[in-house]
C-alpha cells in the first residue's frame, strides 16, 4: 500500500468524521446533552488533526487544534453549548470540511472565513461567551456542575463577582456593570521585536477594549552611548476600564506572551493603591463555589492571588485533570480519557464495517443479476422440456431458486445506504444560505434513514442544493415580513423521504409565501412562454418555473439566478429516471415533490403481455387486478371509457395505445384490468392483454446505454434472455390526464 | 494496445468494413466490441422509426440501430443472416444492424479522401470521408453522429 493509498483511506475517513461531527453537533443544537455525543464530535474533530498531522496537513492541523481546544472545553463542562455557541461550530465544521476538501482536491479555501472562526473559537475557549458574562454564571457554576470542575468556575470567572463586590465601593450603577479595571504592566522582551511585534499595535488593541490610560515607564532606557537598539528598553503601566474578561485582555496579547513580561491585576476604578486588597475581595463568593471541592484550594488562592497565567495553568493540572486545555505539553491524561470514551462508545453499539471499493460491489450486483437471469432460463428450460417431473431436478431448482433470490437481497443491500449524508449536506447549505440572505430558518428533515442505491444518492446532492437554496432564497420570507404575516420569525424547510411504490419519494417543504403566480405569469408572457391572454391554471402557472432561463427572483442575487434555474434541476431529475412536482399555496408555501427509482434494485412485478410485448408493472403500484365485464365498462366522451367497480368510476387506460404499440383500442373486455393508484393519488385501470404471472425483476437501466424513455422506468431482462421494459405507472397514468408522453427527441423528426 | 502500436509503425488505422443493402460503409476498429448474430429486439415505445429496439447483451440492456433506416435507406427486416456490430460511442454502447460485415481494412490516414461535395446535408453529418480500395467505394461513419445523441443530452 503506498501512501497515495494511505492519504485516500485517511480522507475516506474524514468524510466519516465530518459527518459524525456535523450529526453531532446538530444533535447538541437539538438540546441532546449526552456527554458521548460531545465525545463523539470532540473524536471526530481529533482524529480528522491525527491524520492531516501525519500528512503535513498544517492548514488542517492548525484550524483542527483550535476546534478540538474550544470542544474540549465543552466536553469538559466549561463551555455551556447554547445555540450561539454551536452556530460558530457548526460553520467550523463547514470550514473543516472545506479545508478537507481542498487537502485532498487542491482547492483553495475562504481565508478570511477560518481565520474569522478561529477567532470565534477561541474566544469561545477563552470564555468569552456573550451571554455568559452576565447572569449566567453563578447558576451554572453553582448547580450542573458540582464536584468534579474544580479550577474552571475560578478561570472562567473569577473576575466576574469583582463587580458585585463594588457594590460597596461604589454607587455607580453603570459603572458596576461595565467597569472591570485592571492594572496591567507590560515588559516587552527583544525577542518582541525580533519577531516583528510592535509594542504600538499591542496598545492600541489594547485600547479598544476599553477606557485606557497609558504610562510609559522610561526608567530602564539607558545613556545613548550604552544603548543596543536591538534591546527593549521601555515598559509601560496601563490602566484599562473594560467590560470585557481579562482573557479578552488576554488575547490582546496572544502572540507576545512568550515574549514579554506581563502582569494583569484587578484594580477598582482609578484606586490603583487598593489594587492589594481587591482582588481577596471575591475570595468568600468563590470559596461558596469551591467548598465541595477542597483539593487544590490553597492554590486557587494563590492563583486568584496573582492572577498569573502560568501559575494557573500549573495549578490547574495539580488540581484536577478535568482541565486539559488541550495544552501540548498535557497528552497523557488527554489519551486516557479518550480511550475511555472510546471504550465506551465500542461498548455501546458500533458493528463493525469494512471499506469497500464501488466497482467490486457493482461487479458483484452484475453477476449476480445474471446468476438471477441464469437460473430463470434454467427453469423456464426445465419446465418445458419436463418429462414427468424428475423431482430431484425440481427440487434443486427450487433451492437453486431461493439461494439466488437470497444473494440477490443480500447484494443489493450492500448498496443501499440511507440519504442521511445527503440531507445531512443539506442542512450546511440552509445554513449557508440563511446567513447571506439574512433570514432565520430551520431545517427540519424525516425519514433520513431511508434507503436508496448509492448511484442514486449521490446524484441527488445536485438538485437538493438547489432546491434548497431556492427555498431560503426565493420560498421563505424575510423575517419582517414572516412577521407581518403572522407567521413565526423563523422559516422553516422540511424534507423528507420515503418509500412509494418501489421509488424513493423526496420532499421539500417551506412554510414561505408560496409561489407569486402573477408575477411568474407576467415573467412568462414577458419571456414569450405564453400568450398575454392565456388562461392557465394555477398547476400550470406553477410549473412555468421549470422553463429554461426562468427565475422569479428580482435582481440576480449571489445565490440564485446564475443562470442555472428549475430547469435544470427538473433535467438531471428526469436524466436520474425520475420526476418532480410542484404544488404551492399562496402564503403558506411550495412543495417540491421528487420521485426517484431505485436504480439498481429488484423490483417485485406482475408480467403482463401488451400487444404482443411482455412488460412488467410494479407489483407496488397495482391495488387489484380484476377481469372487465361488458356491463361495466361505460362510454364517456368521444374516446374516453371507464369501468365503474363497486360503483365508482375509474377511466380506462389501454396501455399498448398509449405507448403506441397498437393504433386502436383493445377491447377492454378481452384484456385485464390493473387497479393502480398513482402518486397523485387518482386511481386508473390500466388496461393489458393478460397477465403472465409475479417475478421479482432485476432493473436494468436503459439510460446507460439509449435514454430516458418516457412511460418506461427501466428495463429488465426474462426467463428467455429477453428484454422486458418495466412501465412507469406514475407516467402512464399522467399521461392519461392528458399531459403528454411524447418522447423528447429532436432527431427522430430529422431521420 | 496492439493496434494502437501498429498504427504508428504503419502510420495507418485499422476499420471495419461492412455492408448495408447495396453500399459499403466502415467504421474505427477501436470501437467495436463485438459481432453477433441478430436476436429479436424488444420494441421501445415512441422510439425513432430506426431504432429497433433493446436486446440483452450479457446483463446490458442495448439499443439497435437499424443503419439502413439511420441512413435514410430502406428499412432493414432483419433475419437471422443479419449481423449487429456492438460499438462504443463515448459512455456507451449501440448496436449497429448491418448486412455483413466484409473485412478488415488497414489505411493510411491520407488515404481517406473528404467526402464528396453531395447535397444532403444529412449525408454528410455522418460521413467522415470515403476511402477508394479495389474499385469500392467504403464510406467512413461518424458513430457519434450515427446514434441519436442529441435528445440524450436534452433529456
Amino acid at each position: 500500500m503506498d501512501m497515495n493509498e494511505i492519504k485516500e483511506i485517511f480522507f475516506q475517513e474524514c468524510e466519516e468524521q465530518l459527518a459524525e461531527l456535523e450529526s453531532g453537533l446538530l444533535k447538541l443544537n437539538d438540546g441532546d446533552r449526552d456527554p458521548e455525543t460531545v465525545n463523539a464530535v470532540f473524536r471526530a474533530v481529533h482524529s480528522i488533526k491525527g491524520g492531516a498531522g501525519a500528512f503535513g496537513l498544517d492548514d488542517l492541523v492548525s484550524f483542527a487544534h483550535v476546534f478540538e481546544t474550544t470542544l474540549d472545553c465543552v466536553r469538559s463542562n466549561r463551555l455551556e453549548p447554547n445555540q450561539d455557541v454551536l452556530k460558530v461550530m457548526l460553520k467550523s465544521a463547514d470550514v473543516l470540511a472545506d479545508l478537507t476538501n481542498a487537502a485532498r482536491d487542491g482547492g483553495s479555501v475562504d481565508q478570511a472565513r477560518s481565520r474569522q472562526l478561529i477567532k470565534e473559537l477561541e474566544a469561545l475557549a477563552n470564555g468569552e461567551l456573550p451571554q455568559a458574562s452576565p447572569a449566567e454564571p453563578a447558576p451554572r457554576g453553582a448547580a450542573p456542575t458540582p464536584a468534579p470542575v474544580v479550577a474552571p468556575p475560578v478561570n472562567e470567572e473569577g473576575f466576574q463577582p469583582v463587580a458585585f463586590s463594588f457594590e460597596d465601593f461604589e454607587a455607580d450603577e453603570p459603572a458596576l456593570i461595565e467597569g472591570t479595571c485592571y492594572e496591567i504592566v507590560f515588559r516587552p522582551k527583544s525577542e518582541l521585536y525580533a519577531k516583528g511585534n510592535d509594542a504600538t499595535l499591542l496598545l492600541r488593541d489594547l485600547s479598544r477594549l476599553g477606557e485606557m490610560s497609558i504610562h510609559c515607564d522610561t526608567d530602564g532606557l539607558p545613556p545613548l552611548d550604552r544603548m543596543n537598539p536591538e534591546e527593549a528598553y521601555f515598559s509601560w503601566k496601563i490602566s484599562l476600564k473594560t467590560d470585557k474578561g481579562e482573557d479578552a485582555v488576554r488575547s490582546v496579547f496572544e502572540f507576545a506572551e512568550w515574549d514579554c513580561d506581563l502582569d494583569i491585576a484587578l484594580a477598582c476604578g482609578g484606586a490603583v493603591d487598593a489594587s492589594e486588597e481587591l482582588p481577596m475581595q471575591p475570595v468568600p463568593f468563590d470559596l461558596s463555589l469551591l467548598d465541595e471541592a477542597a483539593a487544590g484550594s490553597a492554590e486557587e488562592e494563590e492563583q486568584i492571588a496573582t492572577r498569573d497565567r502560568d501559575a494557573a495553568v500549573s495549578a490547574a493540572e495539580t488540581a484536577s485533570n478535568v482541565l486539559q486545555m488541550a495544552q501540548s505539553s498535557n497528552r497523557a491524561p488527554v489519551e486516557a480519557q479518550r480511550n475511555a470514551a472510546a471504550a465506551q462508545q465500542a461498548a455501546s453499539a458500533a458493528t463493525p464495517t469494512i471499506r469497500v471499493d464501488l466497482d467490486r460491489v457493482d461487479r458483484l450486483i452484475n453477476l449476480v443479476g445474471e446468476l438471477v437471469i441464469n437460473q430463470a432460463m434454467l427453469s423456464q428450460s426445465v419446465i418445458e422440456n419436463d418429462t414427468n417431473g424428475t423431482s430431484s431436478i425440481n427440487m434443486g431448482l427450487e433451492e437453486l431458486q431461493q439461494l439466488t433470490r437470497e444473494i440477490q437481497d443480500s447484494v443489493m443491500a450492500i448498496r443501499a445506504q440511507p440519504v442521511k449524508p445527503v440531507f445531512q449536506r443539506m442542512s450546511r447549505i440552509v445554513r449557508e444560505i440563511a446567513d447571506m440572505t439574512g433570514k432565520s430558518v430551520r431545517l427540519v428533515t424525516e425519514g433520513e434513514n431511508t434507503e436508496v442505491d448509492k448511484t442514486v444518492i449521490d446524484k441527488l446532492a445536485e438538485p437538493l442544493t438547489h432546491m434548497i437554496r431556492n427555498a431560503v432564497d426565493h420560498g421563505l420570507e424575510t423575517p419582517e415580513k414572516r412577521l407581518a404575516a403572522g407567521k413565526s420569525a423563523e422559516g422553516t424547510v422540511r424534507l423528507t423521504a420515503k418509500h412509494r411504490s418501489g421509488r424513493i419519494v423526496i420532499e421539500l417543504a417551506d412554510d414561505g409565501a408560496g409561489i407569486n403566480r402573477e408575477k411568474v405569469r407576467q415573467k412568462a408572457i414577458d419571456n414569450d412562454l405564453i400568450a398575454a391572454d392565456a388562461n392557465l391554471s394555477d398547476e400550470e402557472i406553477d410549473n412555468l418555473i421549470f422553463h429554461a432561463g426562468f427565475s422569479t427572483a428580482d435582481k440576480i442575487s449571489d445565490i440564485s439566478g446564475r443562470g442555472v434555474g428549475m430547469d435544470v434541476v427538473k433535467r438531471s431529475i428526469q436524466a436520474l429516471g425520475g420526476r418532480i412536482n410542484i404544488s404551492s399555496k399562496p402564503g403558506q408555501g411550495s412543495v417540491f415533490t421528487m420521485s426517484l427509482p431505485l436504480t439498481l434494485a429488484v423490483l417485485d412485478g406482475m408480467v403482463v403481455t401488451v400487444a404482443n410485448q411482455t412488460l412488467v408493472v410494479p407489483l407496488t403500484a397495482i391495488v387489484e387486478t380484476l377481469q372487465p365485464e361488458a356491463s361495466a365498462i361505460h362510454s364517456f366522451g368521444a374516446s374516453q371509457r371507464l369501468i365503474s367497480i363497486r360503483n365508482s368510476f375509474c377511466p380506462l387506460v389501454d396501455v399498448g395505445r398509449i405507448l403506441n404499440f397498437r393504433a386502436t383500442q383493445a377491447n377492454p373486455v378481452e384484456g385485464v384490468a390493473l387497479l393502480v393508484e398513482s402518486e397523485g393519488g387518482g386511481q386508473r385501470a390500466l388496461m393489458v392483454d393478460a397477465i403472465q404471472g409475479q417475478r421479482q425483476v432485476v432493473i436494468k437501466s436503459l439510460e446507460a446505454n439509449y435514454t430516458h424513455v418516457p412511460g418506461i422506468a427501466a428495463a429488465t431482462i426474462l426467463g428467455d434472455g429477453r428484454v422486458a421494459l418495466i412501465l412507469d405507472v406514475d407516467a402512464i397514468v399522467a399521461a392519461s390526464r392528458g399531459q403528454s408522453l411524447k418522447p423528447e427527441m429532436s432527431l427522430a423528426a430529422a431521420g | 494496445m496492439t493496434y494502437a502500436a501498429k498504427n504508428l509503425t504503419t502510420g495507418g488505422r485499422e476499420l471495419i468494413a461492412f455492408r448495408v443493402g447495396d453500399q459499403e460503409f466502415c467504421v474505427n476498429i477501436m470501437a467495436v466490441r463485438e459481432i453477433r448474430g441478430w436476436t429479436p429486439a424488444t420494441p421501445m415505445p415512441h422510439a425513432p422509426s430506426y431504432v429497433l429496439g433493446v436486446i440483452n447483451l450479457r446483463g446490458a440492456v442495448l439499443p439497435i440501430v437499424d443503419l439502413s433506416a439511420r441512413l435514410g435507406m430502406k428499412a432493414a427486416e432483419p433475419t437471422v443472416r443479419h449481423v449487429i456490430i456492438v460499438a462504443q460511442v463515448k459512455s456507451q454502447m449501440v448496436g449497429l444492424l448491418v448486412d455483413a460485415v466484409s473485412d478488415i481494412l488497414t489505411v493510411r490516414d491520407d488515404e481517406i479522401q473528404p467526402t464528396p461535395d453531395i447535397s444532403s446535408e444529412f449525408e454528410k453529418s455522418f460521413a467522415r470521408g470515403v476511402l477508394a480500395i479495389e474499385g469500392r467505394m467504403i464510406c467512413l461513419i461518424e458513430l457519434e453522429a450515427v446514434f441519436p445523441r442529441e435528445e440524450r443530452e436534452a433529456a
